[in-house]
């Protein structure tokens, strides 16, 4: 599992530009489901069919892209400006390096001036050019950049860039491989574009309209020193979203979820997030509306080149989402 | 079945958006003026009246929206004193929250009041400020964490304890006004159309999740697909503290919206209609179009006609939200003898400009 | 000239009459059936039943304007900004209100009266009216309805190098562009959409899209150029003369990356100048389009135009017609490469 962990989170997939990540699920997954296709927005969508005539349709999300950079401009002397892809907060940037689609390195840094008054629009990228020409060979206005960061091994805890949400797709991988058969048909989507607007899951889950949606992402934590006010803990288990801004959890979702959890001795945790949404949020409001939920993996560091996830979480949530798979829906509908 | 009545009992009840069922319920359950109830996934109330009209005749299809949900407040960590930490669902202006008194939805209901550090301990550049909604807290009177522990847990949800009061004449004041008012509207209407001769399907939907992004009325117009919709909501009475122009007056009949949210069409219509009753009424034109479930009516799939009705309000989002009950039953009305007057001619027209 | 009639023409959002009716006249004829929906959306057809990919080409027919909310007892208008207006733009401005026109002027206290410190700071809309001079409230009932939109006064002209200036450039530009667009002859099925409500949030072309889910959306735009003094060249976003702009995100679209591709190998190929929007703020239609039912392959391409959203905006003729001509070009490839 944990190389599965490494090797997702160590892959180039900012949002819009998903392609390497895309090729390297579908060859972790290719022997293990009936179907895999890619769509219009680029979701990998895999399925596995049930063996059960009223089997039900479930789809499980995790998003395949990660945050990134935008290059807007190179100057004469070959630094590079930009602006964010998805949520970046400037002063985690300063001294981090970047890496474009074709390996290029390139190190952030600021210009001059008061930290309080840090944006965007202060920092640029240095790939070692000496001139605008050397610059443009490597990197063209327009291209997408990624954090550049390892995969660190702490023992329980690991870190890496892309935790989220590489960890969901990397918990999504592993209940695939671990599924036998299964009642329910299974869509699993590596959705494109989430951390952009939750946009690969609302195309993909109206191609596909499941009878039950879940997103697997991350989630943050408030057990870190002067941490936000939340309950989310690393270590405690997988975390059943009740709210976040995308969706409050259908009640009876989030029940069928504890239930399953509580029955298969799965750790879990409740999460209300105050900001922040997951592909769940697009699911349900799809078509005339899908029932849908959230299990979330606790994460400190969110959006930063140091997401720490704790491994046995992950698993918990790997059970979770076998659980869902196998499960009977019938209670729920 | 009194109406009046029932919006009081409603509105004094609990439905946070998310968590609906109960009013629904309640509403189900006094309302004898539907042919079919049904309730979608995310749990909208849809309540079908049918027209006069042959069986198999093609009718125009009106869907009416007023969302049931209200906003709440969601626990989000238990100090280990006892004390819970909360957040909202919906807007709530954080200084009105301050000695609210409160119901908590744990395992069982429990009493409980919004605190905060007492005035005497704050420095005085604290008591020049309204206190922040982080530093809130509500006291179930619970010793320890472990005594709370099984009893209200991360995620269970807190509402505000108001009942609806009657002010002087016609007027009253409680929570949830916004928009259980317009559900009461939207009952009135069902309950006139019985005196009426109408051809029309009318889907009446009291919606879930409004307040979080009107999220009940985008997938309950995915499946109904209506050639109209109409939306009522409450909108900003005349009170202090708002230029006259921003406001509609309590009494003064409903607003009927203008502007891009707005079909002009059903606009010049809902006019004509209210000057052909004799319904007083007053504009209300506003060049954001979000903001109600007419917003999301607008756009789905094809595009649907919509109008937006709004019931004047003061102190929108607060536990004394106030109104005039006749600006409730004027709406009503308003909205029956629009839709009587409904053909298919008049639908098919919507999509020529 | 088309572009003048196009800008001279008013069209607020949920109020683009005038423009409908002046496009549906310019382009009957020249397309199979010409259509509007429920949200008055103008949709115009060329080959609906033709084989080969269904191609959407949107522009945005309303503009920026100031809504009249109130009447006072003096006869002075109270607005707000229907679209996204600087406030700072508004003072001392002519402006013409409601479907009659009525002409009106933007007041503001006089600068005898104001103390240093006022001048300093911005006025607020608060401050400021619309008179159109009106002795009373009556007086003024009579010419202008509550709800009606004032627009900007401005009088389209071409001047220095190849320039133009206009109000509401964003979008008749791209109005124009699609009518020319659609005067030519393709193979495989067109769908003009001259959308509405585009200021106010891409109300339109999400429905417009969902009714003709087409495999391949170009939405035609002007878009923001700030190539101008005080303004560091990393914050430009585009510049006017040097080509209609290519958008690989803003803030409602990652545009489809293969069509990119192709729209930038097609530009090099036929030496059409072009840039790289430089800038992710701003939306599109192409937001909405792209996440239509089960998605679409979505572009922009745009020209480049300066003080967007004000009174008077200014653009090149240089860079209309590289914008045409790469549309037009990428018409004929696609065409070739997946028509029949």
């Amino acid at each position: 599992m944990k190389e599965i962990i490494r090797t997702l989170t160590e892959a180039f997939g900012p949002s819009g530009y998903e392609d390497q990540v895309r090729e390297v699920i579908a060859d972790m997954i290719k022997d293990h489901v009936d179907e895999i296709s890619t769509d219009v927005m680029g979701n990998l969508i895999a399925v596995k069919r049930g063996t059960a005539p009223e089997g039900k349709r479930i789809m499980f999300s995790a998003h395949a892209d990660e945050i990134g950079i935008i290059v807007t401009h190179i100057d004469e002397k070959g630094f590079l400006r930009f602006s964010n892809v998805g949520g970046l907060a400037p002063e985690t940037l300063i001294g981090n390096r970047v890496r474009f689609s074709n390996g290029t390195i390139g190190v952030i840094y600021k210009e001059k001036g008061d930290l309080k008054d840090l944006n965007l629009d202060k920092l640029y990228v240095d790939i070692g050019a000496e001139s605008q020409e050397e610059a443009e060979a490597k990197v063209k206005v327009g291209e997408f950049g990624i954090i550049h960061r390892e995969f660190t091994d702490l023992g329980n805890r690991l870190v890496a860039k892309s935790m989220d949400d590489r960890i969901g797709c990397a918990i999504l991988v592993e209940a695939i491989k671990q599924l036998q058969d299964t009642p329910n048909t299974l869509y699993f989507v590596f959705s494109t574009q989430e951390e952009v607007g939750l946009r690969g899951a609302r195309t993909s889950a109206y191609t596909i309209n499941p009878d039950l949606g879940i997103a697997l992402d991350v989630t943050l934590t408030g057990d870190v020193p002067e941490g936000p006010r939340m309950e989310v803990s690393l270590g405690k288990g997988a975390a059943i979203k009740v709210k976040d801004s995308s969706m409050i959890t259908n009640p009876k979702v989030k029940a069928f979820l504890t239930k399953l959890a509580e029955d298969n001795n799965i750790p879990h945790q409740f999460e209300v997030l105050e900001r922040g949404g997951t592909d769940a949020g697009a699911i349900h409001l799809t078509r005339d509306g899908i029932l849908a939920g959230t299990i979330s993996i606790p994460c400190r560091y969110v959006h930063t080149a140091s997401e720490m996830v704790d491994i046995r979480d992950v698993e918990a949530c790997v059970d979770l989402v076998k659980a869902v798979a196998t499960s009977d829906l019938k209670d729920l509908m | 079945m009194d109406i009046k009545q029932l919006f009081q009992d409603i509105a004094s009840n609990s439905g946070v958006s998310g968590y609906e069922d109960q009013i629904a319920d309640q509403i189900q359950e006094a309302c004898p003026w539907v042919d079919e109830f049904r309730r979608d996934t995310l749990g909208n109330l849809i309540m079908l009246k049918k027209g006069k009209a042959q069986s198999d005749q093609k009718v125009p299809r009106v869907m009416l929206a007023a969302h049931m949900d209200e906003i709440g407040l969601i626990i989000t960590k238990v100090e280990k004193e006892g004390f819970l930490r909360f957040s909202t669902i919906g807007g709530f202006d954080q200084r009105v929250l301050l000695g609210q008194e409160v119901t908590v939805h744990g395992k069982e209901t429990y009493r409980g009041v919004i605190g905060a550090k007492p005035p005497h301990v704050q420095s005085p550049d604290e008591q020049r400020q309204a206190v922040k909604l982080e530093d809130l807290f509500i006291d179930i009177g619970f010793d320890s964490a472990e005594e709370v522990e099984g009893k209200v847990a991360v995620g269970d949800l807190a509402t505000i304890n108001q009942t609806s009061w009657n002010l002087q004449g016609s007027f009253m004041a409680g929570k949830a006004f916004d928009d259980r008012a317009g559900v009461a509207a939207m009952l009135e209407c069902l309950k006139a159309l019985d005196d009426l001769n109408f051809s029309a399907e009318v889907y009446a939907v009291a919606t879930v999740q409004e307040e979080v992004g009107l999220r009940g009325a985008i997938t309950s117009t995915y499946g109904i697909v209506p050639d109209v919709g109409i939306a009522i909501d409450v909108g900003f009475g005349d009170q202090p503290g708002l230029q006259e122009f921003q406001t509609i007056k309590l009494g003064g009949g409903p607003a009927i919206g203008l502007g891009p949210h707005v079909h002009p069409t059903l606009h010049k219509r809902m006019v004509e209609v209210a000057k052909e009753w004799k319904i007083p009424y007053s504009l209300d034109p506003s060049p954001y179009p979000g903001g109600t479930d007419a917003y999301a009516i607008q756009v789905t799939q094809a595009g649907i006609p919509t109008i937006l009705l709004s019931i004047p309000l003061r102190y929108m989002h607060t536990p004394i939200e106030t109104l005039d009950y006749n600006d409730v039953k004027l709406t009503g009305r308003l909205m029956a003898f629009f839709i009587a007057g409904l053909d298919n001619e008049f639908v098919e027209g919507l999509k020529c400009f | 000239m088309l572009l003048r009639k196009l800008t001279e023409a008013c069209g607020a959002p949920g109020q683009e009459g005038e423009v409908r009716a002046l496009i549906r006249s310019e382009i009957e004829g020249y397309v199979d059936e010409i259509r509007t929906d429920a949200l008055g959306n103008l949709i115009a057809v060329k080959n609906p039943s033709a084989p080969g990919p269904k191609v959407m080409l949107a522009a945005h027919m309303d503009e920026v304007a100031l809504m009249i909310l109130g009447i006072e007892k003096n006869g002075l208008l109270r607005f707000r900004p229907i679209g996204g207006i600087d406030p700072r733009v508004l003072v001392a401005k002519t402006v013409l209100v409601g479907e009659k026109k009525v002409p009106g002027v933007i007041g503001s206290k006089p600068i005898h009266l104001q103390r240093p410190e006022e001048r300093q700071r911005p006025l607020s809309i608060d401050e400021l009216a619309i008179d159109i001079g009106a002795k009373s409230q009556e007086e003024a009932e009579k010419v202008v309805n509550l709800g009606d939109c004032a627009y900007f006064a401005t009088k389209f002209e071409e001047f220095g190098q190849d320039k133009i200036k206009a109000k509401a450039l964003d979008d008749r530009v791209g109005c124009a562009l699609l009518i020319e667009l659609l005067k030519q002859n393709y193979d495989i099925p067109v769908y003009g959409v001259f959308t509405v409500q585009e200021e106010v949030g891409l109300r339109g072309a999400g429905v417009a899209a969902y009714q003709i889910q087409p495999d391949v959306a170009i939405v035609l735009e002007g878009t923001t150029a700030s190539d101008v003094p005080g303004s560091d060249p990393h914050k430009h976003a585009t510049s006017v003369g040097k080509g209609p702009a290519i958008t690989i995100m803003d803030r409602t679209v990652i545009t489809h990356p293969p069509l990119v591709r192709r729209l930038i190998e097609l530009a090099e190929e036929h030496n059409i100048p072009y840039q790289i929007r430089r800038t992710n703020t701003g939306g599109t239609d192409a937001g909405q389009i792209q996440l239509t039912a089960g998605g679409t392959k979505a572009a922009v391409i745009a020209v480049p135009c300066r003080y967007i959203h004000s009174a008077a905006s200014v653009m090149s003729k240089k860079d209309y017609e590289a914008a045409f001509r790469l549309t037009s070009v990428y018409l004929q490839d696609l065409q070739e490469r997946e028509g029949n």
